[in-house]
């Protein structure tokens, strides 16, 4: 028992609904949330050196024991995921203080912003497949009230869109949930796996994953994407950064967390499903990304890329692509984040999407054009950078497992994405000055000192990778060993 | 057109107390008999419906001057500490007790901490419906 735990999902739910009471008041509302921020940051780093000292924390909810309550589960795996989410999460409101506009802000903006991250937080640390869904659903609510804040016209039928196709995703995440607690009698994720190995995984249990894939596939953007540039390029830049960092991977943490822990017993099938659906997604998300000329597109076709990237490695499924996953996982997070709150500055000050438009940028900010370089290359996973580890060592585990023809596709598909990046940076950077507009941000020093602080922790993630190991080979064994979870959750 | 209805206006004027009235029995009934915040929330949202249906906007703001989008987030707030209530006395988040109190007229009551969390969500369900509701009505852009 553990209270800790629930911390970082209360910090957030409490902090949106206090935040309710002052939506006139705009500088009691920053100072509430930029301190709320930051003590998640301080917590989430606890949990992360707690769990790193004594195992697994379990917090079993009014007392109830699992498999007969709720039961929140911090493995290192979910704890890091969590330290990440709340660093986003804090990078993301200090840049919204400058960028977002009175308007939004008085409509209940930061609020919305915390539910998102309370739901976050909850999906992470939930050990409940039913309370996954009501986190996903909070998570989501609170993404649907983000997309539509402001009312343009490209906002309101890109929300339409976005809002359909969550709603038949979770419809079918209800049915797979009823499916399975027909199938195994039980919810808590712990005692599933029990229960499932028990029974061995046969054919209906195979169907349940494999529509449980589709769910996950639908939210996190792997192969069933379609719905995913048009609706992140509607919302300001800090929403879309929120949701390219923090969306897409809760739906990816939820695929890994269901086929280590539950559905690990046929990997000759739904492994291999998911290894397909990865080499597609790498593919549609790298032709996405040199295809588009302008910046959100390009972004969010690269947030597509990346998923598929994850997802191969976790079809891999050795040590090593599962150690290369938890780390690729906290660069993603990290790498998109920036990458598109540079983009909302660079948007912002060029006056257009558009990079026939742009150019010059450099001669009027030079610290941002090297900035989004750095980060450019950190993305694509140039050696001193974050993006390398993780890359280095899916792409090894991929060899190890024996898919070369899909390794050989994740390396052709760090060229394209280097070609993506380059072609913005190239296109807005240099050339002659084009005044396209004057920049609705006058001054984007608080902007440029928030993405330089993410930028020097993606920095950080990949020179001191000496020191994140330990955390990342800690969480990649209870991916690779679902007892320790099992016996962490049910043995008390 | 402002029309006046008598039979309608006069009904409502005793309805809503007898519904009122039912929607609390039903928040208290939820612990031991079907019922709860959820519903009960519901059944008092309807009484103001039908209040709202029969008199207009402005004179039911008058004798309720809530602002409904507060009641529902004070409703959150109130559940929620109830969960962080039990973190003071380092048991698992949303423990509950309860206890039996002899109180005058109703004798031996069971008094719950859950009914705390249940008026939370009461709140929070009258205060959302009745937010949805008045914000579409006095849309007239």
């Amino acid at each position: 028992m553990n209270n800790m735990v629930v911390l970082p999902l209360l910090i957030p739910l409490f902090t949106a609904v206090m935040l309710i009471f002052f939506h006139k008041r705009l500088t009691i509302q920053r100072w509430i949330s930029g301190v709320s921020s930051l003590a998640s940051v301080f917590v989430s780093v606890w949990i992360v050196l707690e769990v790193r000292e004594e195992g697994i924390q379990t917090l079993h909810m009014g007392g109830w024991l699992p498999p007969y309550g709720i039961v929140f589960v911090a493995d290192m795996f979910a704890s890091l995921l969590v330290l990440t989410t709340s660093v986003v999460s804090a990078a993301c409101l200090f840049y919204a203080f400058r960028s977002i506009g009175a308007d939004r802000e008085r409509n209940h903006f930061y609020s919305f912003v915390h539910f998102l991250i309370a739901g976050v937080m909850g999906s992470f640390l939930t050990g409940d497949l039913f309370n996954l869904f009501v986190c996903f659903e909070v998570m989501l609510i609170a993404s649907y009230a983000l997309i539509v804040l402001g009312g343009t016209r490209r906002q309101l039928r890109e929300t339409l869109k976005y809002i359909l196709i969550n709603i038949v995703s979770s419809t079918l995440f209800v049915a797979a949930v009823a499916y399975l607690y027909a199938a195994a009698g039980t919810l808590n994720m712990a005692h599933l796996s029990v229960r499932v190995a028990e029974a061995g995984q046969g054919g209906i249990m195979t169907v349940i994953a494999v529509l449980f894939l589709i769910v996950f596939s639908l939210k996190a953007g792997l192969f069933l994407f379609f719905w995913l540039p048009g609706s992140y390029g509607a919302p300001p830049a800090v929403v879309a950064a929120l949701y390219g960092a923090l969306l897409t991977k809760v739906g990816l943490y939820a695929i890994i967390r269901m086929f280590t822990l539950v559905f690990y017993h046929e990997p000759g099938f739904t492994h291999t499903i998911i290894g397909w659906m990865a080499a597609a997604t790498m593919i549609l998300g790298g032709i996405g990304a040199i295809a588009y000329k302008d910046v959100s597109r390009i972004l969010s076709y690269n947030v597509i890329a990346g998923v598929g990237f994850i997802a191969f490695g976790l079809a891999a499924a050795n040590r090593t692509a599962l150690e290369g996953v938890i780390y690729y996982l906290m660069h993603d997070m990290l790498i998109k984040a920036l990458l598109f709150l540079l983009g909302g500055i660079i948007v912002a000050l060029a006056g257009t999407d558009k990079l026939q438009q742009m150019g010059g940028l450099i001669t009027r900010n030079p610290l941002l054009g090297w900035m989004f370089f750095i980060s450019a290359l950190a993305m694509v996973g140039v050696p001193p950078l974050s993006g390398f580890i993780g890359k280095l060592l899916i792409v090894q585990g991929g060899l190890e497992s024996g898919f070369y023809w899909t390794t050989g596709i994740s390396l052709a598909l760090s060229l394209l994405l280097l070609t993506s990046m380059l072609n913005i940076f190239m296109n807005a950077f240099w050339g002659e000055e084009k005044m396209a507009g004057d920049g609705i941000w006058k001054s984007p020093r608080l902007l440029l000192v928030v993405s330089a602080a993410l930028l020097i922790l993606v920095i950080f993630l990949g020179v001191g990778a000496e020191w994140v190991d330990p955390y990342v080979s800690q969480a990649a064994d209870v991916l690779l060993d679902a007892q320790l979870y099992i016996d962490a959750v049910l043995k008390e | 057109m402002k029309f006046t209805d008598v039979f309608l206006q006069t009904a409502t004027k005793t309805l809503v107390f007898i519904i009122m009235t039912f929607s609390i029995y039903i928040l208290f009934a939820g612990h031991h008999n079907p019922g709860g915040g959820f519903i009960g929330g519901l059944i008092t949202a309807s009484a103001l419906v039908l209040l709202y249906i029969a008199f207009d906007l402005q004179s039911v703001r008058d004798i309720i001057p809530f602002n409904f989008n507060k009641l529902a987030a004070a409703g959150v707030i109130i559940s929620v500490l109830t969960g962080t209530a039990s973190l003071l006395f380092n048991v698992p988040f949303l423990s509950q007790t309860f206890t039996y109190v002899y109180l005058p007229l109703l004798g031996k009551t069971e008094l719950a901490s859950a009914v705390i969390f249940d008026l939370g969500v009461y709140m929070t369900v009258l205060g959302t419906t009745m937010t949805i509701i008045t914000s579409i009505s006095e849309d007239e852009k």
